[in-house]
């Protein structure tokens, strides 16, 4: 691709480490990672953790520390969910790739080692099938003389949530899973965020106080991504001095005032009025599940709500989630939720005592 | 904005100004040639496997942006979001001071976009974001995934209040040499229900039916609403298997009329919340989020419409029954 205009880049990339070692707050798989670029044996390997937590960016990093500029793009093929990923790639592309032989000559101060390294990046979007056709890259291959160790994969999963035992038996299937080293990356904690933030604001020659550093913390949940994101976005909207108000108003979180004033039209016990708050939140355009999220915490801090309460309400919010999963109508929903929340609040029947 | 445009993403109700602000950006970036759009039918052969699929698409589209509304393609629309970026990506723009430029693609109603298709945008809009942007603009961000949203700048447009809208009003009124009567204009606001773009309809509509305006002119509502009030006053004059199939006949006006399901039920809903007590008011907004939501995952619509009039009507009469005996 064309050399890209410093400037239009967006600091997500522009920031992006460059080495495994500069990979924030992954001490175990960073030692790991160093210790493989040492001896340049690689496994397969599975990264799995949530969103802007540098599976990617360790991914390319450690393909790049191989292998170097020159090789890199004879010897590393990249594919994402926006490449077509289904079965016939993995049979085609893949094992194309993967079953021409290399040498391994060392070039410009790179270990190169005798294998390529394919980096499937959101793997847990690829067709069941399609994994399962992955399996035999993996150990079978291994052993067949012609095309002994040709390749190694990396698989970078992004997007689940979730700790390692509903990762392994969700999105990526048991089998390829379990022929992978496996790799847990954490969220990052509000130090290490910050002080990649306050590195980021240091080298873009932004003034940001601390206030606004934890509110950044908190609002982007560990996401780094994220964060540089919205510190980007209030940047360019707010100049270079930046404050906790313009971080929420970039960020999308709804204000508190708005989330407090729908619950105490629902404490208050008066439908209609829970009703026209209802429909300030839609008309204003706060996205529903946000709505949910920060109501949910406003409902658990309460204190004089008693646990059975707060256990009916929860159950509610539950639902409404699925729903609005499947596509349900934001205004119906809420609406439900502050309903449910009011009969909880005022200890109604739940069920209704007419009809059948 | 010059040269550091972020991904957007604009969300909020409709007749709020997402559009209006999105032609309104892209014309101040790129001067005034981003107003000669032309409309094409883009027509893709996406080579999938074993076969090629043919995806005919409208497009909208200028020298420097691209605007299409993927939800057209269907279950495809993932290839449709791979094509055009890359397509966008391979035949960059070089703008008059010799730098390379990025072209615009907008896209609309991304919240209709299937599950693919959005995973597919999250890497191909941060590798091709050298040459090209998007601006997503949707009704909810809640159905747009988390991966896509914290990509982009979001941007909420919430909806004019009635003030607002009668600001816009007058100025419009003084722009058609129009006398506007006290309070007429904000009676149009108040039955507008924020939507800016109704709000205009409605007093074009006015215009038409009676000048000079008088103070109490009546703001006639929209026709489907006012069939809808009366399936509500009908439904509450009487509960009866009979009188839900002829319901049922109203309701398939209204579907043929092509009146989208989910804003039927709505309605109805609303004006059935008008003249109910306040306990059975909890109950049937529960009915109505528990139907409106098996009639996303379902087909046909008309069954859950119905079941809604028929549990409502049995909640009805039994409530009747319990209170008057």
């Amino acid at each position: 691709m064309a050399p890209v205009l410093q400037s239009s880049q967006p600091w997500v990339e522009k920031y992006r480490p460059r080495q495994v070692k500069d990979v924030a707050h992954q001490d175990e798989v960073v030692r790991v990672l160093t210790n493989t670029l040492e001896t340049t044996n690689c496994p397969h390997m599975l990264f799995y953790g949530p969103p802007g937590t540098g599976k990617t960016t360790t991914a390319l990093a450690i393909a790049h520390q191989l292998f170097g500029p020159e090789l890199y793009k004879s010897r590393v093929l990249e594919l994402n969910a926006s490449d077509d990923r289904g079965i016939n790639v993995v049979r085609t592309k893949i094992k194309n790739f993967a079953a021409v032989a290399v040498g391994s000559a060392r070039h410009g101060g790179y270990p190169c080692p005798p294998y390529k390294i394919i980096i499937l990046d959101e793997a847990d979007s690829m067709t069941e099938d399609a994994q399962a056709c992955l399996m035999p890259c993996g150990a079978p291959w291994r052993h067949t003389q012609k095309l002994q160790d040709s390749s190694s994969f990396v698989i970078t999963s992004a997007g689940i949530i979730g700790m390692g035992m509903s990762l392994i038996t969700g999105p990526i299937i048991e089998p390829l899973a379990s022929r992978c080293a496996k790799f847990r990356f954490k969220p990052l904690t509000e130090e290490i965020m910050s002080s990649r933030i306050l590195y980021i604001s240091k080298e873009e020659g932004l003034n940001l106080d601390s206030e606004a550093l934890s509110t950044l913390s908190a609002i982007s949940q560990g996401d780094l991504r994220r964060a540089i994101t919205y510190l980007q976005s209030a940047a360019r909207l707010f100049g270079s001095s930046i404050s906790s108000k313009d971080l929420i108003s970039v960020s999308g979180v709804i204000p508190g005032d708005v989330v407090q004033a729908l619950f105490s039209a629902c404490r208050n016990g008066n439908f209609d009025m829970a009703d026209k708050e209802v429909k300030n939140v839609i008309a204003e355009g706060y996205p529903v599940s946000q709505m949910l999220s920060q109501l949910y915490d406003v409902i658990v801090e309460s204190d004089d709500i008693s646990d059975e309460q707060k256990a009916r309400i929860c159950k509610k919010f539950a639902e409404a989630d699925k729903c609005l999963v499947d596509g349900a109508d934001e205004y119906l929903q809420l609406l439900d939720v502050a309903s449910n929340i009011m009969r909880a609040i005022s200890n109604m029947p739940q069920e209704c005592s007419f009809g059948s | 904005m010059e040269q550091d445009c972020p991904h957007l993403l604009f969300y909020g109700p409709s007749g709020s100004g997402k559009k209006t602000l999105i032609m309104a950006l892209l014309r101040q970036m790129f001067g005034a040639s981003a107003d000669k759009v032309k409309v094409e039918n883009k027509n893709w052969k996406v080579d999938a496997g074993t076969r090629t699929i043919d995806i005919e698409l409208t497009t909208l589209s200028s020298t420097h942006h691209v605007e299409l509304n993927p939800s057209d393609a269907g279950f495809q629309d993932r290839y449709v979001v791979q094509e055009i970026i890359k397509e966008m990506a391979k035949n960059r723009p070089i703008d008059t001071k010799g730098k390379k430029g990025f072209k615009v693609l907008v896209l609309n109603e991304v919240d209709k976009l299937s599950r693919e298709a959005q995973h597919s945008l999250r890497r191909t809009m941060e590798k091709y974001s050298a040459s090209c942007r998007l601006i997503l603009c949707c009704n909810s961000s809640s159905k747009v995934t988390e991966a896509v949203r914290s990509r982009c700048l979001n941007m909420r447009i919430n909806a004019p209040t009635e003030g607002e809208i009668v600001n816009v009003l007058e100025f419009i009124g003084k722009k058609e040499g129009l006398q506007l009567p006290s309070g007429f204009s904000g009676r149009i606001a108040q039955q507008s229900n924020r939507s800016l773009r109704r709000a205009i309809l409605s007093f074009e509509t006015c215009r038409v039916q009676q000048y000079p305006f008088t103070s109490n002119q009546a703001i006639s509502p929209m026709d489907w609403e006012e069939y809808v009030s009366e399936i509500a006053s009908s439904i509450f004059k009487e509960q009866s298997p009979k009188r839900l199939f002829e319901v049922r006949g109203k309701l398939y006006e209204l579907l043929i009329n092509c009146i989208p399901p989910e804003i039927i039920l709505k309605r109805l809903l609303y004006e059935l919340l008008k003249k109910l007590d306040s306990e059975l008011k909890h109950e049937i907004s529960h009915w109505a989020a528990y139907y409106e939501h098996r009639l996303r995952l379902g087909q046909k619509a008309i069954f859950h419409l119905e079941a809604f009039v028929a549990k409502f009507m049995s909640i009805y009469k039994g409530f009747l029954i319990e209170t008057f005996g």
